[in-house]
């Protein structure tokens, strides 16, 4: 009854792993394989020696810790607020902000595309109404980054706050009645309280989130395709560039293989935690 | 009097946070919709149109036959997203309740695997996927982006834990009424785990409707590519000023989804809270 649920993944993870970790040690020639040929540790000493590795690491880096810190926060805020009142104005709040959520990254990339454009762009021209200097926003290596990561936290703290809301339901109210006798205002209830018996689903949503942007790709080749001058290029732009760009699959398989280190990283950390929730409860 | 009025001023502001907020959450796909019907000279333009003068329906029109036509990647779309669908059922549902109801030897090092499958992301394995599906000349075609999606280690995990919690004095009972493993399977288990089933469907819909990786990296020919890549080429070849023809295919795609969404969004988040806790 299992059988063809693990084949499947026998064949699309299993074998593909270990056939990455072998392309990083290949010289691969895809015209003609029988010239293909092991050759060591080379891909990995030619990538670890160029500066764009280490930059394209730092971008993942910054982008995946601005984006965790941000989409957090906000959910966090954005949770308890709607949270503590209920009503149908803040369902509605709590509807529009999942929307993004279940819609295409193509089409949320292409419409802040259109508004962050320069010349006609929508955000050029309220800077304008403000009397502000209008910016380059993703034109500018300066600038493309920040726009990048805007987008992702306004396409996924939707999610994360629905995550937070449902924990919420499961923290006792008679705490806060509790605490309101105490005459404990509303932010050490919120550091006391929300935050201690809400932390096992708060370290399980920084863990997934903080995954789910180490791979990120899609908004950087949608809105800057990694530039301008590699600003934004990232870990998994890098492996699609090498593989199918500049078609040398030794190095992107060093790029994946260097991914593959980070996840299992953190896969480790969410299951040491996993197993630490099942033992307090 | 005191409390009253700074409570009255603290529910002005809360009203005042949320309005920003839905704008903030809706603005851009008004945004998108009112562009899709604008003229180019409203578009291009240093002061944006807010309202078309003159709705543009013929813009959808021109989205609609942009390259092979829409109705061509509508459609791969369509076989993809059903048979991905479809292949997950059959493969899923019993290899869910095996894991939930059996004893059997290696167990924990397959379901070991599963838990492999359920963290490692398409990011990584594309590239061997990739050269595989070249090797079994299969790139062009619609099945490098239906048959690696066969297992899915997150509907497996949803459906096992719907399977466990089934009483297992049902189940004699049904085999003290003669029932094979097999009707067992279908008529008792299948029925209660509709939530979970209804749950994938969602799930795998939505992914792989809106996916833009994998149809990206495994395709590179218009005949095989889906809806989510025909808006994405209309950018880079309708040029950066035809925003009104861009954002038309945009609409295309998306807002059947919201449409639907509008009418089961509490079903649909309610989904997608339960699966994000478990």
């Amino acid at each position: 009854m299992i059988a063809p649920a693990i084949t499947g993944i026998a064949i699309f993870t299993l074998y593909p792993l270990i056939d990455l970790i072998r392309l990083s040690f290949m010289k691969i020639d895809l015209m003609d394989d029988t010239q293909s040929h092991f050759i060591g540790i080379d891909n990995y000493k030619e990538v670890f020696a160029r500066p764009d590795f280490y930059q394209t690491l730092w971008n993942t880096v910054i982008y995946t810790i601005a984006v965790v810190g941000l989409i957090t926060s906000f959910a966090l805020i954005l949770a308890v607020w709607l949270n503590s009142k209920k009503g149908k104005f803040n369902s509605t709040v709590q509807a529009f902000a999942f929307l993004p959520h279940i819609t295409s990254i193509v089409s949320i990339s292409l419409i802040f595309l259109w508004m962050m454009e320069p010349s006609f762009g929508l955000f050029n021209y309220v800077l304008g109404v403000l009397g502000l200097p209008p910016s380059k926003w993703l034109e500018s290596s300066s600038t493309a980054m920040g726009c990048i990561i805007g987008v992702s936290t306004w396409k996924e703290v939707g999610f994360d706050t629905l995550i937070f809301m449902a924990a919420l339901q499961g923290v006792p109210p008679e705490l806060y009645e509790a605490a309101d006798l105490d005459n404990a205002g509303k932010v050490r209830k919120f550091f006391n309280i929300t935050i201690p018996l809400i932390s096992p689903q708060l370290f399980f949503v920084i863990i997934i989130r903080t995954i789910a942007s180490f791979k990120v790709f899609d908004t950087v080749r949608l809105l800057t395709e990694g530039g301008p001058a590699n600003a934004t290029k990232t870990l998994v732009y890098a492996i699609y560039q090498e593989a199918l760009f500049n078609v040398r699959i030794g190095y992107s398989a060093v790029y994946g293989v260097v991914l593959l280190v980070i996840i299992c990283l953190l896969t480790i950390v969410y299951f040491k935690m996993l197993a630490k929730k099942v033992y307090y409860q | 009097m005191q409390h009253g009025v700074s409570g009255a001023v603290s529910k002005t502001i809360g009203i005042i946070v949320k309005v920003i907020l839905l704008l903030i959450f809706s603005f851009p796909f008004f945004w998108m919709i009112s562009t899709s019907l604008q003229t180019l000279n409203e578009v291009n333009t240093t002061t944006p149109t807010f309202i078309p003068k003159v709705p543009q329906f013929q813009n959808y029109v021109s989205a609609w036959f942009f390259g092979p036509g829409l109705w061509s990647f509508l459609k791969n779309s369509v076989v993809i997203v059903a048979s991905v669908i479809a292949l997950q059922l059959v493969i899923m549902v019993p290899a869910a309740y095996a894991f939930a109801r059996y004893e059997f030897r290696f167990k924990g090092v397959l379901f070991g695997l599963v838990l492999l499958a359920l963290m490692m992301p398409t990011q990584i394995t594309f590239l061997p996927i990739y050269l595989m599906m070249s090797k079994w000349e299969l790139i062009n075609t619609l099945w490098p982006q239906i048959i690696p999606f066969m297992t899915d280690a997150f509907s497996i995990f949803l459906l096992r834990q719907y399977f466990m919690q089934v009483n297992q004095e049902l189940i004699d009972a049904a085999h003290i009424d003669n029932c094979n493993e097999f009707d067992v399977m279908t008529k008792i288990m299948l029925p209660m785990a509709k939530p979970a089933i209804a749950t994938i469907i969602l799930f795998t819909f939505v992914g792989h409707w809106n996916d833009y990786f994998w149809p990206f990296v495994m395709t590179n020919n218009d005949a095989v590519r889906t809806l989510p890549l025909a808006i994405a080429e209309m950018k880079s070849m309708e040029g950066l000023s035809n925003w009104n023809i861009i954002m038309a295919g945009n609409c295309i795609m998306v807002v059947p989804i919201i449409i639907i969404y509008c009418f089961t969004s509490k079903q649909i988040i309610k989904s997608f809270a339960y699966s994000g806790i478990k």
